[in-house]
């Protein structure tokens, strides 16, 4: 059986682009702090929800409602709603990271497919036996720390599945225990669903020069006539004593394709696609390349050529955390 | 409210540890978390001191926690870490795994890098032993209030970060490696260099934060110096000093009369300000617009 797909969905449109394209499961959130991807103009209203979810049941394809904030102190009601509210629009399972909102769920919807969000780092069997057997957790988004022996180690030791990124942006950080961004800027992926939010961002033309700065601090300074990336924090251009240079990741994003047949062998169960944020073409093409990498390993034929090279253009690709010089 | 002094976050040589614990032991504080937080490659250099430096403390009249690592993935660190119950003392969980090892109903600690945002995991914990718990640094003062109320009901102690670099991330990747263009299986312990963590500026010459091994800390060193009436007034039971270099025993003594009203905050923060690396406090993440700001430059 070839390995199940998790393609991202911002939008309903998008999510329609992914499942047509052959995505097995969507992911997706409601339009508001309870979910990692809290942008302007993005996720589903509650209305929308119920719709997209019957929209994929009726071909076949699971949705996932990622709640995997860590709500408020003081203002839980709104998280529990949301659990409440993805149950009632007939969701697959539940994304959760926080420790308070699982016990909730665990007790409130029993009934609620739980799976374990990567915000909440699970990084070795001890932590995701510890979620399984708390809350009744069956499957782990595994941390982007991790090699892929390490991840075969894993499953050895677990009777949950696994699921791990392979497409899209990559922390660099173990994922929820990341506040370099509320550091910076006062809005943190924890609490508000944000890194690095452009609404802290700021160009300034400096000479020849464009700067880009995140609550202030220059994160990177590009030629004029050279393309300029986000801000993003952990990808910026810094300086160390007599160093300067990308101190903690180089501005790139994920790519493991090559390691699908690996991380198959590994015992992993579901592959993630990054980009919720990201247009309903580029979700529907990365959709069709990666599902037809997985057909081709399921039925032991080689991956196909070149895939995504026209969407990585103009960004330089890594393993990331699954090589272990990595490090 | 009184003291606990957290884990030290750096790699200081044996000798060093060891005699900061000695200091510690004549200092005002009523407890001490102690052991390897960041890196279990560095456990193997200091290990031999640890015992001693508990023995001094309880002599003292200490309360004393042992740490966990803060990100636990080898084989070799989760049997560390479960040997760490066989101590005798409270294991301060920083990585939640630990609590597999810890039995239902056995007393425990929860440090600043688990995950505490709201009463329903304040409950959890609670309800699985856990006695006392240091709050995430990027709280915001209504979130410490809310939870210091939900302690007191559950008789859970509740713990602000006072004074020290904040941890704001840890990783896989080793960036002290990383800048000597080492991987991290070959880092030959380049961490030690920086016994307070190593400067990242921004290209402008902005101070911005610092490495530290696999960790990320703020280049600023928070201080809640002008907090301490608000956090009183939240109901938060005790303050976390974070080790560095320098009088630590003095800083300790400071706070004291800071918390028994014999110290202004501007007398703190200048003390804090002396010792602090570029000379540079935050207080943000409490009542600031951004973790990096100074409630003092408002």
């Amino acid at each position: 059986m070839a390995m199940e797909l998790v393609c991202p969905a911002g939008t309903p449109s998008a999510l329609r682009a992914a499942v047509e394209a052959g995505a097995h499961t969507i992911y997706c959130g409601f339009a508001d702090e309870t979910n990692a991807r809290n942008f302007p103009g993005l996720n589903f209203s509650q209305e929308e929800m119920a719709e997209s979810i019957a929209f994929a049941h009726g071909r076949g394809a699971k949705v996932l409602v990622a709640i995997n904030t860590f709500p408020r102190a003081g203002a839980e009601p709104l998280w529990h709603r949301a659990l409440a509210n993805a149950e009632s629009s007939g969701a697959d399972a539940v994304i959760l990271a926080d420790i308070g909102l699982l016990a909730h769920a665990a007790e409130h919807h029993p009934g609620l497919r739980r799976h374990l969000s990567v915000q909440a780092a699970a990084a070795n069997p001890d932590a995701i036996n510890l979620y399984a057997q708390a809350f009744g957790v069956k499957r782990v988004v595994l941390p982007r720390v991790l090699t892929v022996a390490e991840i075969a180690a894993i499953n050895r030791e677990i009777d949950v599945e696994t699921e791990v990124f392979v497409f899209g942006g990559l922390c660099v950080m173990a994922e929820g225990r990341c506040s370099l961004s509320s550091y910076a800027t006062g809005k943190s992926p924890n609490m508000n669903g944000v890194c690095s939010p452009a609404s802290h961002v700021v160009y300034a033309e400096e000479g020849s020069e464009l700067a880009a700065r995140l609550g202030g601090f220059t994160i990177h300074r590009t030629k004029k006539d050279q393309p300029a990336p986000y801000p993003t924090l952990c990808k910026g251009c810094f300086t160390s004593e007599d160093q300067t240079g990308h101190i903690f990741e180089d501005p790139v994003s994920l790519d493991a394709s090559k390691l699908i047949p690996a991380l198959a062998r590994a015992g992993v169960t579901a592959l993630k696609i990054e980009g919720r944020q990201r247009s309903r073409a580029y979700v529907a093409e990365v959709v069709r390349n990666f599902r037809a990498a997985v057909e081709a390993v399921a039925a032991g034929r080689p991956m196909p050529e070149g895939m995504l090279a026209r969407l990585s253009e103009g960004q330089a690709a890594t393993t990331g955390a699954y090589a272990k010089t990595w490090r | 409210m009184d003291l606990t002094v957290g884990p030290n976050q750096f790699f200081w040589e044996a000798p060093v540890w060891a005699a900061f614990y000695r200091t510690l032991a004549e200092a005002p504080v009523a407890r001490v978390v102690l052991g390897e937080l960041v890196c279990s490659k560095r456990l193997p250099y200091f290990q031999q001191e640890i015992p001693a430096a508990i023995e001094v403390l309880l002599a003292a009249g200490k309360e004393v926690a042992l740490t966990s690592l803060a990100l636990i993935t080898l084989k070799r660190e989760r049997k560390l870490t479960a040997d760490l119950i066989g101590m005798g003392l409270p294991i301060e969980v920083n990585d939640l795994s630990a609590l597999i090892h810890i039995p239902q109903g056995t007393p425990f600690w929860v440090g600043p890098l688990i995950n505490v945002y709201n009463e329903g995991t304040l409950r959890w914990l609670a309800g699985r032993g856990a006695t006392r718990v240091c709050l995430p640094p990027e709280l915001p003062l209504a979130s410490v209030a809310t939870l210091a109320a939900e302690g007191a009901r559950l008789g859970v102690a509740v713990e602000v970060w006072g004074h020290g670099r904040v941890p704001l991330a840890i990783a896989g990747r080793c960036y002290h490696a990383r800048l000597h263009d080492r991987a991290k299986d070959n880092c030959q312990f380049v961490c030690g260099e920086d016994p307070d963590g190593r400067e990242v500026e921004t290209l402008d010459g902005q101070p911005f934060l610092a490495v530290n091994g696999v960790q990320t800390l703020s280049g600023s060193t928070a201080s809640m110096a002008h907090q301490v009436e608000a956090l009183a007034e939240a109901g938060v039971n005790a303050l976390r000093l974070s080790p560095q270099t320098g009088d630590f025993g003095a800083l300790c003594r400071a706070w004291a009369a800071r918390l028994a009203g014999q110290m202004d905050g501007a007398a703190l923060a200048a003390l804090s300000a002396a010792m602090a690396p570029g000379a540079r406090l935050s207080d943000g993440f409490l009542t600031g617009e951004a973790g990096v700001a100074w409630s003092a430059d408002a």
